[in-house]
Order: structure tokens, then sequence, then C-alpha cells
């Protein structure tokens, strides 16, 4: 048997977690040590199941099958294609940039007592979310995906309520009673979402007998297994409402701006870049390879829905007055992208899409982390209290406006290449649907060079006064990030080598062809 | 030769990555190392230049692919560069008067304490514009055209700290942005159409679809140019971006960024040929603009942004010559050529006046300044000359084609979009000469400021005034020298195509009537602002004067509509979010739940137990159905 690569790549940030949280409470530096070092282990094993992956070879790569509830038919089963692989190497990536910039976020203010250590749970939550959402980019098996679908909320819901931003207005008492009402809507939209689909997670069952993707999707291709209209339809939705929950679409949004606004800016990056993208990932994996005519029916809704989340988002971020739910409403419009370009079921669209979530997770986390950066200087996230960084500290002036200017979808920048990429797969199926989506990248630029002129530009506020520029961890979080969306900018071919048979396979699940262009059509 | 192309933009590329990550240490050498940037990049353009001249006229284009940018299924994007006849021109253009205007910032940004990062930024400028140039696809352009926003953006707002610099650099990247809405459906378009949107097999497959997909891409294609080159009704953010520094408004808004839309429409001609529908609307709005950015000229009283509106209105004349077809094609490039030398010269003559009058740029506290300043005045008078159209300047050969060309479109659109033409050659005879009579000639009327400081003008460093005075060569003998032997159009025409069009009147009664115009309207300027003494403080005026220093209230009807509308459909969105959707979501969650109106008191303590609860049912859930399996 073969080194099972995938179960360690989501069992080291497992190990580091308990690891970490096993640290005794005045050794914080060593957690966070232990911690970085086994998110940084764990990129590196996925680095290599990155470079182990053949992008032409089979559908499922490096696959590890165990029995594991014989009786109900789960197995452990794993096995990535293109897109999971991109995912998990994007998760992978991500935390070790986490856990820097969230470095001093859980010091204790005051030392209560030896017997508290906020500082190592901060940091083993953050690899046990790591390991989890790995896990379900792997996971083959409908069950295993959904109990880590499910498991997962548990540390969010004590990173988002147990480690609010230290930056609020008004009292403490306050700010802590936001934190638990966001941490607890969280948890409760995400748990509806989770119920329903654990209702067509057993309703699938009953239909197909296993709760393997494989077996199932194999079944329906040779015509073993066939589906009533009707039930195919109800299971889709089950599925697609958790997962339109947690990407999140309109209208089932309003968690995120709550969420992302009382947590901190690093754990903001792990709900936004990370976690969220579990679930336009199971409507690419899940709902389009199980239920191919069900999507094929609800996409007219969806694309709507995806459209409204696109404008809807942008406009609601240009009137925010905090920087972080402006953010938060940002990346609701780049999820109306991305799952436009999914149900697009074009190859274009999905590339794109697929490319956005990789993208999308690298931008937002520098315009966030960055964002963060300033927030604990200043002590508050009011746009409002700022004015004039750009004077005393150009280098975070710069580099913030590198990560709005990836936000906006700029031309040389990673994320140009994905956003072009959805609305030439929209365009060319939904003509209509591309037009519409053009209009983001006009409100787009607006949220995000208002957002920069009101902090970064004009005379020098005076609390601004002396803010310091970034440090060197400060540096090492932001640099290697716009260092890579400069690469996958101009170089994205790496990326689209995987991604694309996956893609193709997907179109071949839904069996969609891409409209032909007029002139060669004619032909 | 060939893999010469690549360096153009990797000089100056390689010079913004270096100024703009290299730091404090690199502040003593920075602008040098711009400078001589920008200069190999012109050397290897004129290399490249002289091999092209050597080939017979259907060799000359090269081709260079780097590599594949986005190969995705069905949809193919390189990073691949093509020099003709029409990249050519433009990066000689570009290079060469942007080698000049390096070299005039060095010392018109000497006692800037950024003067590093503003060489960077233009070197950034230089490289994004090349890369729009030589493209041999519209999505690598769409990387040039979006590029030389950025670095339009950097540098309208470099002085950061000044919130109405900070307001117009954000105006123009928005506005502009519009105008890539089009450039992007465009390509859309294109790549539904065609399959590609590579240059060559687009232009070459026009004939294969119907007109009215050729007309719905040709008028996207319009939609970036008006954005790009400020067209109406895309124009307002170009008065705006005189807020940046006196030589960026020479390179980028004058020379080079701002005729970008007209490189697009002239480079798309196939498509427009084909789709007269989309020519029409081109040339309406050239007509309008050449009007309108003319009329705004002759009522500013600050320098740069009656310069500013002459740019407007000339980039008019192009976008029309350009929509007229093969007969303006050529032309359209001749004057965006000779445009770039003159109007290039006269912001930077601006900048010398200005900076011998301590940054004002308030035409009427100018005055008698050829004592003064006597290079800045007579590059200035050459270029002056050379935009009106005084015979035998640049300008005289350049303008009058388009105005012939006008004609020559034929039928009443003739007669009409000629007698355009002409009048606004008569406006821009009166509001240059206003411009001239205003900053140089009559009393000195200059003041001391507030703090008692009066200006003290005087002529300006070598580095400033030897770039004016090449500029002015070109002002006074690049439309002859182009015109002698049609050598501008046989250069071109392989490229662009060419035909002669009908003209209902003859070249020389043309020439002859702009002749009039010019005279009747430099006299006007004389008996308005050169026999009597001008008064400092602007009078009121006429009710068009008022309006057309408010930019013919096209910027309060974007105030009132776009920005309040904006700003209030935005703030009800924010309260519609939080009490209508949050509160229906959460409302029809807790009656079809039955989680009753616990969702909406969440705050309080049974919440969390309520989601402990529903953990714990989930569990039952499943051990349940588990254990019924198992029975």
């Amino acid at each position: 048997m073969s080194f099972p690569l995938l179960t360690a790549t989501a069992a080291l940030p497992a190990i580091g977690a308990v690891a970490t949280a096993a640290v005794p409470a005045a050794r914080r530096t060593t957690a966070k040590w232990l911690a970085l070092v086994f998110s940084l282990a764990t990129l590196v094993l996925a680095g290599i199941a990155l470079a182990r992956f053949e992008p032409g070879g089979d559908r499922y790569q490096l696959t590890e099958s165990h029995a594991w509830i014989k009786d109900f038919g789960v197995r452990y089963e794993l096995g990535v294609d293109g897109i999971g692989v991109a995912l998990m190497a994007l998760t992978a990536l991500l935390i070790p940039f986490v856990i820097l910039a969230g470095w001093h976020d859980a010091d204790p203010l005051e030392t209560k007592s030896s017997r508290w250590r906020p500082t190592q749970g901060f940091f083993a939550l953050i690899l046990m979310v790591e390991a989890m959402v790995i896990l379900s980019f792997e996971a083959t098996d409908v069950f295993l995906f959904y109990i880590l679908f499910e498991a997962m909320l548990i540390p969010m819901y004590f990173l988002i309520g147990g480690f609010g931003d230290r930056a609020h207005t008004g009292s403490d008492e306050n700010a802590a009673a936001q934190r638990s009402y966001a941490a607890v809507k969280f948890l409760l939209y995400n748990l509806v979402g989770g119920l329903i689909m654990l209702a067509a997670v057993i309703g699938l069952y009953v239909v197909a007998g296993t709760f393997s993707l494989s077996e199932i999707a194999e079944a329906r291709a040779n015509g073993s297994l066939s589906m009533a209209t009707g039930t195919e339809r109800w299971l889709f939705l089950g599925f697609f409402f958790a997962f339109a929950v947690k990407a999140p679409l309109w209208p089932l949004h309003t968690w995120l701006p709550n969420a992302m606004g009382e947590a901190t800016s690093p754990v903001a990056v792990l709900i936004t870049a990370v976690v969220d993208k579990v679930g336009t990932f199971a409507m690419l994996r899940f709902c389009l390879q199980l239920f191919p005519e069900a999507s094929k029916w609800a996409t007219p809704v969806i694309i709507v829905l995806a459209l409204i989340s696109i404008v809807y988002g942008a406009l609601l971020a240009v009137g925010q007055r905090d920087i972080k739910r402006l953010i938060a409403y940002a990346s609701i419009s780049h999820f109306g992208f991305i799952i436009l370009g999914i149900f697009a079921m074009t190859s274009q669209g999905q590339s794109g899409a697929t490319l956005y979530m990789v993208n999308h997770g690298i931008s937002t986390a520098a315009l966030m982390l960055v964002a963060g950066f300033l927030i604990t200087r200043r002590g508050s996230r009011l746009i409002a209290d700022y004015g004039g960084v750009q004077k005393v500290a150009p280098i975070l002036a710069g580099t913030f406006l590198i990560g709005g200017l990836a936000t906006l979808s700029l031309p040389g920048l990673a994320p140009f290449v994905s956003e072009f990429l959805v609305l030439v797969g929209a365009f060319s199926a939904y003509p209509a649907a591309g037009i519409i989506a053009t209009t983001g990248i006009v409100l787009a630029a607006l949220y995000v060079l208002v957002l920069y002129q009101r902090t970064m530009t004009g005379p020098v506020k005076a609390e601004v006064q002396g803010m310091a520029d970034l440090k060197v961890r400060e540096l090492a979080v932001v640099l290697p990030l716009i260092a890579l969306l400069l690469f996958l900018g101009v170089y994205p071919k790496p990326l689209t080598e995987i991604v694309n048979p996956a893609v193709q396979h997907t179109m071949s699940d839904v069996q969609k062809k891409d409209p032909q262009p007029e002139v060669e059509a004619a032909k | 030769m060939e893999n010469l192309i690549a360096l153009l933009v990797a000089a100056p590329l390689l010079g913004a990555a270096v100024l703009l990550c290299g730091g404090r240490r690199l502040d003593r050498a920075g602008h040098w190392i711009g400078t001589l940037l920008a200069a190999a990049s012109f050397v290897v353009g004129v290399v490249l230049f002289l091999d092209m001249l050597g080939k017979g006229a259907e060799d000359r284009a090269l081709h260079q692919k780097l590599f594949s940018w986005i190969p995705v299924e069905g949809f193919q994007a390189d990073v691949a560069f093509q020099l003709d006849q029409l990249s050519m021109t433009f990066v000689l253009l570009i290079t060469g008067v942007g080698t000049l205007i390096h070299i005039y910032s060095i010392g018109y940004m000497e006692h800037d304490e950024r003067r590093r990062r503003f060489f960077g930024y233009l070197n950034l400028f230089l490289a994004a514009m090349l890369i729009l140039v030589i493209a041999d696809n519209y999505l690598l352009l769409y990387v040039g055209w979006e590029g030389v926003g950025l670095a339009s953006y950097l540098l309208i707002g470099f002085w950061q700290h000044k919130p109405s610099a900070a307001t117009a650099a954000k105006k123009a990247f928005l506005v502009n942005r519009v105008g890539d809405m089009g450039l992007s459906i465009a390509i859309m378009l294109m790549f539904t159409t065609f399959g590609t949107f590579a240059f060559g097999p687009v232009l070459e497959a026009t004939g294969e679809t119907g007109e009215g997909k050729l007309t719905a891409i040709g008028l996207m294609l319009l939609l970036a140019a008006c954005g790009k080159s400020a067209q109406v009704p895309l124009q307002s953010w170009l008065g705006d971006a005189m807020e940046g520094p006196t030589p960026v408004s020479a390179l980028i808004h004058a020379a080079t960024m701002v005729t970008a839309g007209v490189y697009l429409i002239v480079r798309s001609g196939a498509i427009f040929n084909a789709a007269p529908d989309a020519q029409l609307v081109v040339v309406v709005v050239g007509a309008v603009t050449l009007l309108f950015g003319a009329i705004v000229g002759c009522a500013k009283d600050d320098i740069k942004k009656a310069l500013a509106g002459s740019t407007m209105s000339q980039i008019g004349y192009m976008i029309l010559a350009a929509g007229l077809g093969p007969i303006g094609y050529v032309f359209a490039i001749m004057h965006l050529v000779t445009h770039g030398f003159f109007k290039a010269g006269l912001f930077l003559g601006a900048g010398s006046v200005m900076h011998g009058m301590n940054d004002e740029v308030d035409m009427r506290k100018f005055g008698g300044l050829r004592k003064y300043m006597p290079v800045t005045f007579i590059t200035f008078g050459l270029g002056y000359l050379a935009i009106i159209g005084f015979p035998g300047l640049s300008g005289f050969f350049s303008k009058d084609k388009i105005i012939e060309a006008a004609f020559a479109k034929g039928g009443t659109e003739g007669w009409i979009l000629g007698s355009v033409a002409l009048l606004g050659a008569a406006i821009t005879a009166f509001y240059m000469t206003r411009v001239m009579l205003l900053t140089f000639f009559g009393e000195k009327r200059w003041q001391p400021d507030a703090e008692g400081h009066e200006p003290h003008p005087h002529e300006s460093p070598k580095s400033m005034t030897i770039p004016m005075i090449v500029l002015a060569f070109g002002s006074v003998f690049a439309g002859g020298f182009f015109s002698i032997g049609d050598r501008f159009l046989n250069w071109l025409e392989p490229v662009t195509g060419h035909s002669h069009g009908h003209a209902p009147v003859s070249a020389t009664t043309v020439t002859a009537a702009t002749m009039v115009v010019l005279v009747i309207g430099v006299a006007i300027a004389w008996a308005m602002y050169g026999r009597k003494p001008v008064p400092v403080v602007a009078p009121r005026g006429s009710l068009l004067t008022r309006a057309a220093r408010r930019d013919l209230l096209q910027d309060d009807f974007n105030h009132v509509v776009l920005v309040r509308g904006g700003e209030h459909l935005t703030r009800s969105l924010v309260y519609v979010d939080h009490t209508l959707v949050d509160g229906v979501v959460n409302g029809t969650a807790a009656s079809m739940g039955g989680l009753s109106g616990r969702l909406r008191k969440l705050q309080n303590g049974y919440a969390r137990s309520y989601a402990v609860s529903m953990f714990g049912g989930t569990a039952v859930l499943i051990a349940a159905t588990l254990l019924m399996r198992a029975v």
C-alpha cells in the first residue's frame, strides 16, 4: 500500500492542533511556532500532492478507500481531481499566513490566571479548521463529506465567538454581545443548511443504496440507477441549499458581514477565503455530478440569484462604513461570480469559477490581512476614522492598494484571469447575464477606490499621525501573497492545466457542450 | 528582429519594478534610471523602425509570441506582440515623447521628495502603453488599456494629500471603467462570434458574420474609446485629471494615453468598415466632442484646463476622422502624431510657466510673461501656431486633411461634418489665441500671495527647455514632412487602407475656408483680450460662458443623478439588507423550521443552547438512521 498522502495532508494539521492545544499556558510563543511549523509542513505535503497529481491522468487521483461503517455502506474514501487538489493547495497555502497575521491576536490582554490558554486555543482551532477543510476537499464519500461539512462549524464558531476583533466601538460588553450574536448567527444559518442537507443525504442513500460518489456516478452513467425527476430535484435542492448558505448566495448571505466584521481579520480570511470555498466547491462536485438534470433545471433561478449577489453585494459594499464589512460584501459579490461561472455550464465559466476560488482566496487574504494590520494600529474599523495613511505608512498603503486592485480584478493580477473567464463563459451561454455581471467591474472599482481614498489619501488625520509602517512579520505575510497574485495573473497556465481536465469531466457529467462560435457554427 | 519587440516593454517595466520596489536608497539615482530605460526603449524602437523601412511595404509586420497566457478549453489567449506600421508609429511617439518628458520631469520634479516614485509610475505607464499598441489580440490590449488607466490613476493622484487630486484620480479610473465595460463586452462578443479575439483572425473574418453583430462590437469598442479618449459622454474626467503634475498632463493626458481610443478604432477598422451604423455614431461622437471641448476650452481661466478642453476637442477631430472609415484613418493617425508634438509642447510650456509662477494656473494672474520667459514663449508660441493651423506648420497639414475628409464623406452628412470641423477650427483659433494673449501678452497681472510672496517669473532650467525646443521643432516641421510626397499616407496605407471619398468642394476651397475661419477666430480673441486690459477677476459672463466654465453642466448632471442617486440607492440598500433581507430570512427560517422566535432573540443565552440542541438533534437523527438500517 502506498503512503496515504491525502490522509496525511489532513492528519498533520489535526495532530498540530492537538499538539498546540497541549502546550502549557506560559509557553505561548512555543504554541505559535508549533502551529506555524505544522501549517508549513502541511503546505509541503500539499505541495507534494500537487506535484504528484497528473493533469492528464485519472479523474480522481491519490485515492484511498477503507470500509468505515460497514452496515451503512459508509466508506472512508478519498481522492482529488484538479479542482480538489487546487483548493487543497490553496488552503494549505493560506493557513501559514493566517497564523502569522494573527500572531498577536490571541495574546491575553492581562495575565488572568495561569491556566487560561487562549493563545493555544486560537491556533489549535485554526489548524483544526484546516484539517477539516482539507479533508472535505478530498472526500469522495458523501457521508464523510457531510460529517466534515458540519463538524467544521464547531471550531469556526469558537473562533468567531471567542476571539473577536479588539477594534470595536462602544463598551466591551456590547462588543462581546455583538460577537456572540455573529457567532451564533453563523452557526444557526449553517446548521439549518446542514440539517436540510442531511435529509437529502439520507434521501440519496435510500435511492442509491450507497454514499460513494464514484459508485453513484457510475450507476447513473450506465443507467443502473435512475432517479425520478421529482426526487432528483428535491435531493438537489437539499444539497444546494446548504452550499448556498455557506458560499453564501443572496439572500442567504446576511450572516457573513456579521461574522467577518466581528471576527479578527485572520479568522475573517479563514471564513471567506477557506471555509466558504467548501460551499462553491461542493456545488461543482456534488450538485452537478450527482444531479445533472436537476442542476440544469435549476440553472435559470440560480443564475438570477448569482447576478443579484454580484450587483447587490457590490452596491452594499459601496454603502458600508466598516472596512471589514465592506470586504465581506465584496466577497458576496465575488461568490456571485463563482456561482455564475459554475452554473453557466461552459468550459470557460467553470474553469474561471475554479480559478476564481483560488484567486479570490489569495486576493481577499491580501486585502483583509492588510486591513487587519491597519485596524490593529488605530483600534477602529470605521472608514471615517482614517485619512492620509499613505503619508505616514506608504508601504502599508501601497500593499493595501495592490490588494484592492486585485479585488477589482485589474489585468495583470490573478483575479482578472478568473473574472474574465467567468464573464466570457457566462456571456457565451447567457449573453444578458454576462452583460449584467460586467457592471460588477465598475462597482468593484467604486468600492475599492472609495475605500482607498477615504482611508489612505487626503490630509493626515491626527489619530493616524505617527502610525508605524508594516513590520517584518507583516511584510512576510503580505509580500508572498502579492507575488502570487502577480505570478498567477501573468502566468496562470500551471493552474489552468490542472483544472481543465476536471472541468471537462464535469461538463460531460452534465452532458453540456460549449456553444460554438457563430462563424464556425455556420461553416 | 522580432525578438527585440519584447525589449520595448521590458525596459520600462524593469524601470518601474526597480524604482517602485527599490526603496529610498535609489532616491538619488531614480530619475536617471527611469529616464535611461525610457530612452533605451526609444532606441530599440528606432532600430526596429530602421529595419522596417528597409523592407517592402507588405513584409513590414513583425510578430513575436512570448507564451500562452490563459489556455482554457475553447479559449486561447496569448502574450504575443505584433509590430506593424500602425503600431510602429505609436511606439516611436510614445517612447520619443515619453523620453523627452522624462527628461523634463527631472527638472520639474526636482524638489519633490517622492520623485523616484514619480519616475517609477512614468515607466509603468510607458510599459503599459506599449503593451496596448503592440498587443496582437484584444485581451492583451485590454491589459495595456487598464494598465495605462492604473498609471493614470496613480499619477493624477500623485499629490494624494490634496483631496482634490485623490478625487480626480478616482473619478478618472471610474469613468474609464465604464468604458472598459464596453471593451470587455466587445471581446466577449468577438469570442462568441469568431471564437477568438486575436486581431488577425477577427479582422479577416468580419465578412462571415452579420452586420448586426459587427455594429454591436463597434459600438462597444466606441464606448471603450469614449472612456479612454475623454469623448462625450464619458469626457468628464479629463479636466479634473489636470490635478496631476504637468508632465503627466503632457504625456498621458495629451500626447499618448488619451489617444488610445483613436488607435482602437483605427486598429478595428475592418469591423467599422462593415458596420456603417456604428461608424455614424463614431462621427457623431467625434463631432459633438470637438465642439464640446472647444467651447469648454474658451471659458476656462486655468491654463491647464483650457488646454485639456483643447485636447478633448482635438481628439474629437481624430475620432471624427476615424469614423469616416478609409477616407479618414490615415489622417486620424497623422493628426494624432502632430497633436502629440504640439500639445505635449504646449503642456510643457504651461508647466514651465507654472514653474516660474509659484504653481499659479490662473491665466488672469499671468500677463506679459514673454519678457521673462523667452524660450517658453517662443516654443509655446510655435505650438500655438501649429494647433490653430497656421500655414506651413504641423497642425495646418493634419487638421486640414481631416476637414477635407469630413466633406468627402459626401451627401448631407459630409456638409454637416465638414461645417462642424470648420467651426471647430474657428473656435480653436479663438481659445488658443486667448490662452496666448492672457499668458504672454498684455500687462503683468500677478500679485503677492496671501503670505506676501510675489512670484518672480524666470526661465526654466535646460532640462526643461530642451524637451520643449525639440517638441517645438516637431510642431513646426512634422506635418510638412509627413505630407510632402504623401509620406505618411504611403507608410500607413498598407495597414489601414485608404480611399479618397467624393469631395463636393476642392481641397483648395477647403484650405481657403479654413484660413478664413482661422483669421476670424484670432481676430475675435484679439478684440476681447488683446485690445483692452484683462480683469484679474473673471466677469460674470453670459449664460453659455458660465455653463462652459462648469464643463457645460455635465458634471452637475453626473453629481445629481449618479453620485447623489447612487448614494441614496446604496444607503437604502444597506437599510433593506439589514432589516428586510435579514429579517425575512430569519423569519422564514423561524416559521419553517419551528425555530420560533428565538432567532430574533439571538443575543440571549438560549440561542447558544439551542445551537447545541440542534447539533444534538443531528447526532440523534444520524444514530436513528443507522439503527434502523442495522435492524
